[in-house]
C-alpha cells in the first residue's frame, strides 16, 4: 500500500475471526461490519455455515475499505481474533508481519517474533460473570482496549462505535443490549 | 452514517426479487441457499407486499409451484442448492421448452470446495443442458442487481433464467444499496394453450426450435454482455473471469499492478456466452486465461482452443475452490511476474463438527449401535450425517437414499443367503422430501429393515426451517401439519412406533423389538421424536439439573468415544472425564451411558455449588 505524501492512507483492515460453532463468530463479524458501514467504510465479509457450523471450526473474514474479494489471503490479516486457542495452528497463516493476534487463552502464547500477541482467559471471565455465551464480546472488548481503534494498527473503529452498533443491532434500552454492553465492558476492563 | 445496508448475499438476492415485484417464491432449504426464502419473507413484510412464499416439500415441487405462477402472468422465483437442482431438473428442462409469460428466476447456489455439499457440481452446466441463460454474480451487491436483471431477461424472451451464486456470494456480506420496493400489482391470468402448456412430442420439436432461436438472441442481449474493467489497455493478453473468481482477480490486478498490462473482463452471463464477445476475444488476444467455478463453462464456448488456458487445459486446477491464493499464483505466472510460493489456508483440520450437546440424534445413534451392533447403517442428508462420529452411519448418498439403500442392502445380501440387521436413519424433513416413494417401494418389494425417522420437528442443519409436519409456514403463519404416523402406516408399514430416544433403555428395547419384526419379514418404522435441542434452548428451554462426574469414573472413555458429546471432556492428565459447563445442556442422557454409573444429575432446580 502506498500512501500519498501528506494524506493519511485510506483505512483498510483485514480481520480474521476464528472459533468453533456456537461461540458467536458470525454475530461478531456482522457487528463489526455494521460498525464499518456506520463509519462510512465499504465492507465485505465471508462466513461459514451449514455442516461446518455444528461445533466444528468456524472462521469469518472481514475486509474494511476498498476490496473486491470477500476472502483474506494467507499472510494478509492485520488482526486475528481467536476464540478457541486450539485453532491457532489452523489460522495463524493468515497473519501479516506485525499483525495482532488476540486469543482467548488461560496463559500467554508464543506466536513468534513478528506477531503482537494479546491473551485473555475469556472463558473464565465469562463463567465467573455467569455469561458463558458472551465470550465473543468479552474478547472483542479486550481486543479493542489492547490494540485500540481508529488508529494505524488497531481496529477501524473505536469501542464507542462498537457500543453504538450493538445498541442499533439489539435495540437500545433493552435488556439484551444491556447484557451485551456489560460483556463488552468486562472485556475492555480486562484489557485496560 | 450512510444508508447502505449490510446484506448477506442471500438477503441481497431476496431484496432484488422483492424490488422487482416478484409475487411467488418457493424453496427447499439447503446450504448455501437457505436464507434466500426467509429473507424474501422479511423484505415482503417490510414493504407490505402480498406474496405467496413457501417452504416446499422438495425442490421439484418448489420449482413447479413458482413456474406455474410465471405461466399465469406473475413474476416468480425458486431457490435451492445445487444438488437440489438435480431433484428439480425434470421440470426445469421441460419448462425451458414451454417458456413463461412472466419473469421466472431459478436460483441454484453452488458450493465449490465443497463446504457443505455432496458435490462441487456446476449448475451452469445444467443451465446449458436445459438451454436457459445463466447469470453469475461476483458479490452480494451484484447478486441483488442480477436478480432483477434475470427477471427482466426472463420476461423479455419468455424463458426461465438461472441465477447461479456460489457460497462466497451467498454467505458473503456487504454494504448494499437498496432500491424502492415495487409491490406486485399484476393479476394472475392463465391463458389456455394446450399445444404449448401440455405439448406433445410433435409440438415439443417446434418449441425446441423456438428455444434455440431465443438462445441465439440472448447471446446478443446488451444488458448481460461481458464487462471490460480496463478498456484503455491495449495488450495481447486477457483474463476472462466470472463469479467470485472475478472479484478475487480484480482485487489482485490492483495489488499486483498488472491492470495496465493485461485486459480484464467479467462475464455476467456465462451461458449463452455473447457471440460478439467470443469473436472479439479471438480477434484481439493471443493468450486468454479463464477463471471460473467450478466447470469450464465459458472456456468450452471459445472455439479456438490454442489461445485459451483454463480448467480444460490444466492451467487452472480442475477441481476445488479457486481461492484467491491460487488465483494470485495463476495471475502472476500469466503476467510473467515471480510466482509466490503456495500458502493455502488450512483446509479441514481442527475440531471436527459434532452433533450439538443435548441433541437427541446422539441418543438414537447410541441406541442403534446397542440394539444392532453388527448392523448396516444407511443414513441421509442432515445434521444426523454426523452420526458417522458415533459409528452409526455407514452410507450417505443423497436425499432420501437411506430408505432405498436399506432396501437395496437387504435384497443384495438376501441373494447371497445372508440375513443382516439393517437400521436406516433419516430426518423428518428429508423423509418428507424424498423418503416416501422409497418406503412405498420397500413395502411393495417386501424389504426387511428398520427405519428410524429422526423427528426433531425442524430442518435443523440449514437453520431450523419448518417441515410439513411443523404446522408453521415460511412467514411464521399457521399451516396444516402432516400426521407422520398416519403417513407411514398409509405407505403400508405394519410396525410403526413413536418414542423419545433420550429415554435410552426403553428406546434400545423398542429398537430390538423393531429388529425382530424386520427379521421376520417387513419394514419396521421407529419415529424418534424429540425437539431439536437448539430450538428448545432458543425458546428458553427446560431447567435441567447439573451433570456431575463422581469419583467412580475409571477413565474408560466409553462416554467420550461412543456417546461423543462435546460437553464430555476427557482430562488426559487426570485420566477421567469432566463436564464442560460452557456447553452442557443438562439433558442427562449420558447418565445412562456410563458403564460404572459415574455420571450423576442433580435434580432440576438444585443449585450448582
Amino acid at each position: 500500500m502506498s500512501a500519498d505524501a501528506g494524506k493519511p492512507p485510506p483505512m483498510r483492515r483485514q480481520i480474521v475471526l476464528s472459533g468453533v460453532g456456537g461461540q458467536g463468530i458470525l454475530f461478531l463479524s456482522r457487528l463489526l461490519a455494521e460498525a464499518a458501514i456506520a463509519g462510512g467504510f465499504p465492507v465485505l465479509t465471508s462466513e461459514t455455515h451449514g455442516m461446518a457450523q455444528r461445533g466444528g471450526v468456524v472462521v469469518a473474514h472481514l475486509k474494511v475499505g476498498g476490496f473486491d474479494s470477500p476472502l483474506v489471503r494467507t499472510g494478509r490479516a492485520d488482526i486475528l481474533l481467536v476464540l478457541k486457542e486450539e485453532n491457532i495452528p489452523l489460522h495463524r497463516e493468515f497473519l501479516a508481519d506485525g499483525a495482532a493476534l488476540i486469543v482467548n487463552a488461560p496463559a500467554p502464547i508464543d506466536a513468534g517474533p513478528r506477531v503482537r500477541v494479546h491473551a485473555v482467559d475469556a472463558d473464565a471471565i465469562a463463567l465467573a460473570a455467569g455469561v458463558p455465551h458472551a465470550v465473543n464480546l468479552i474478547l472483542l472488548g479486550f481486543a479493542l482496549a489492547r490494540i485500540g481503534g481508529g488508529n494505524a494498527s488497531g481496529f477501524f473503529c473505536t469501542a464507542g462505535e462498537i457500543r453504538e452498533a450493538l445498541s442499533r443491532r439489539q435495540g437500545a434500552g433493552g435488556s439484551m443490549v444491556a447484557a451485551s454492553l456489560s460483556a463488552l465492558d468486562l472485556g475492555i476492563a480486562h484489557g485496560t | 452514517m450512510n444508508d447502505r445496508i449490510l446484506m448477506q448475499g442471500n438477503d441481497a438476492i431476496a431484496r432484488g426479487l422483492v424490488e422487482a415485484g416478484c409475487a411467488v417464491a418457493a424453496s427447499y432449504p439447503g446450504t448455501p441457499a437457505s436464507e434466500i426464502l426467509s429473507s424474501i419473507d422479511r423484505w415482503r413484510k417490510k414493504c407490505g407486499a402480498t406474496m405467496h412464499v413457501e417452504w416446499a416439500i422438495n425442490e421439484k415441487v418448489a420449482l413447479e409451484i413458482a413456474y406455474t405462477a410465471a405461466i399465469s402472468g406473475l413474476r416468480a422465483a425458486v431457490s435451492m442448492k445445487q444438488v437440489g437442482l438435480n431433484v428439480a431438473s425434470d421440470p426445469l428442462l421441460s419448462a425451458a421448452y414451454l417458456g413463461v409469460t412472466a419473469g421466472f428466476l431459478v436460483i441454484s447456489a453452488d458450493d465449490p470446495g465443497p463446504h457443505s455439499s455432496q458435490t462441487e457440481q456446476d449448475s451452469r452446466l445444467l443451465a446449458m443442458m436445459a438451454k436457459v441463460p445463466v447469470l453469475d454474480p461476483a458479490s452480494p451487491s451484484q447478486a441483488r442487481t442480477l436478480a432483477a436483471t434475470g427477471i427482466e431477461l426472463s420476461e423479455a424472451f419468455g424463458v426461465p433464467v438461472m441465477l447461479r451464486p456460489t457460497t462466497r456470494v451467498c454467505h458473503a456480506s456487504q454494504d448494499v444499496d437498496a432500491a424502492p420496493f415495487r409491490p406486485p400489482t399484476r393479476e394472475a391470468r392463465f391463458v389456455k394453450d394446450p399445444a404449448r402448456w401440455a405439448a406433445t412430442p410433435v409440438f415439443r420439436r417446434k418449441l425446441h426450435d423456438r428455444l434455440a432461436e431465443k438462445v441465439v438472441a440472448i447471446a446478443a442481449w446488451p444488458a448481460t454482455a461481458p464487462i471490460r474493467v480496463n478498456p484503455e489497455v491495449s495488450t495481447a493478453k486477457a483474463v476472462v473471469a466470472s463469479g467470485v473468481a472475478f472479484a478475487h482477480a480484480r482485487e489482485l490486478f490492483g495489488e499486483l499492478g498488472i491492470s495496465d498490462r493485461i485486459a480484464l473482463y467479467q462475464v455476467i452471463q456465462p451461458y449463452p456466452l455473447h457471440t460478439a464477445f467470443i469473436d472479439h476475444l479471438l480477434e484481439t488476444y493471443a493468450d486468454i486465461l479463464m477463471l471460473e467455478e467450478s466447470a469450464p463453462v465459458i472456456e468450452m464456448q471459445i472455439a479456438d482452443r490454442r489461445r485459451v488456458a483454463g480448467r480444460m487445459t490444466g492451467a487452472v486446477p480442475g477441481t476445488g475452490e479457486l481461492l484467491p491464493e491460487i488465483i494470485e499464483r495463476l495471475l502472476s505466472r500469466f503476467a510473467g511476474l515471480p510466482v509466490p510460493v503456495e500458502a493455502l489456508p488450512a483446509q479441514g483440520g481442527g475440531r471436527r463438527p459434532t452433533l450439538c450437546p443435548g441433541c437427541a440424534h446422539r441418543s438414537s445413534f447410541y441406541a442403534i449401535r446397542k440394539a444392532a451392533p453388527a448392523g448396516i447403517y444407511p443414513s441421509d442428508i442432515g445434521c444426523y450425517t454426523l452420526g458417522i462420529n458415533l459409528g452409526a452411519v455407514d452410507t450417505v448418498l443423497c436425499m432420501g437414499a437411506a430408505v432405498s439403500q436399506a432396501a437395496g442392502f437387504d435384497y443384495a445380501h438376501r441373494l447371497s443367503g445372508k440375513q443382516v440387521d439393517i437400521v436406516a436413519t433419516i430426518g423428518d424433513s428429508t423423509f418428507y422430501h424424498a423418503g416416501i416413494p422409497p418406503l412405498i417401494d420397500a413395502i411393495v418389494q417386501g424389504a426387511r429393515f428398520v427405519l428410524v425417522i429422526l423427528d426433531n420437528g425442524t430442518t435443523a442443519m440449514t437453520g431450523n426451517q419448518p417441515t410439513p409436519g411443523t404446522g408453521i409456514g415460511a412467514g411464521g403463519e399457521a399451516t396444516a401439519a402432516v400426521d407422520m404416523e398416519g403417513l407411514v402406516r398409509a405407505c403400508g408399514v405394519r410396525f410403526c412406533r413413536v418414542a423419545n430416544p433420550d429415554r435410552l433403555p426403553e428406546f434400545v428395547a423398542l429398537l430390538k423389538e423393531a429388529l425382530v419384526h424386520a427379521r421376520e419379514g417387513g419394514v419396521a418404522v421407529v419415529i424418534a421424536r424429540q425437539p431439536c435441542a437448539m430450538v428448545t434452548l432458543a425458546a428458553g428451554g427446560k431447567e435441567p439439573g447439573a451433570i456431575m462426574i463422581t469419583g467412580e469414573c475409571t477413565g474408560c472413555r466409553h462416554c467420550v468415544d461412543r456417546f461423543e458429546c462435546p460437553a464430555l471432556i476427557f482430562d488426559e492428565a487426570a485420566n477421567r472425564v469432566r463436564i464442560d459447563e460452557m456447553t452442557c445442556t443438562g439433558c442427562g442422557v449420558c447418565v445412562s451411558v456410563c458403564p460404572v454409573g459415574a455420571i450423576r444429575q442433580e435434580s432440576a432446580g438444585e443449585k450448582r455449588s
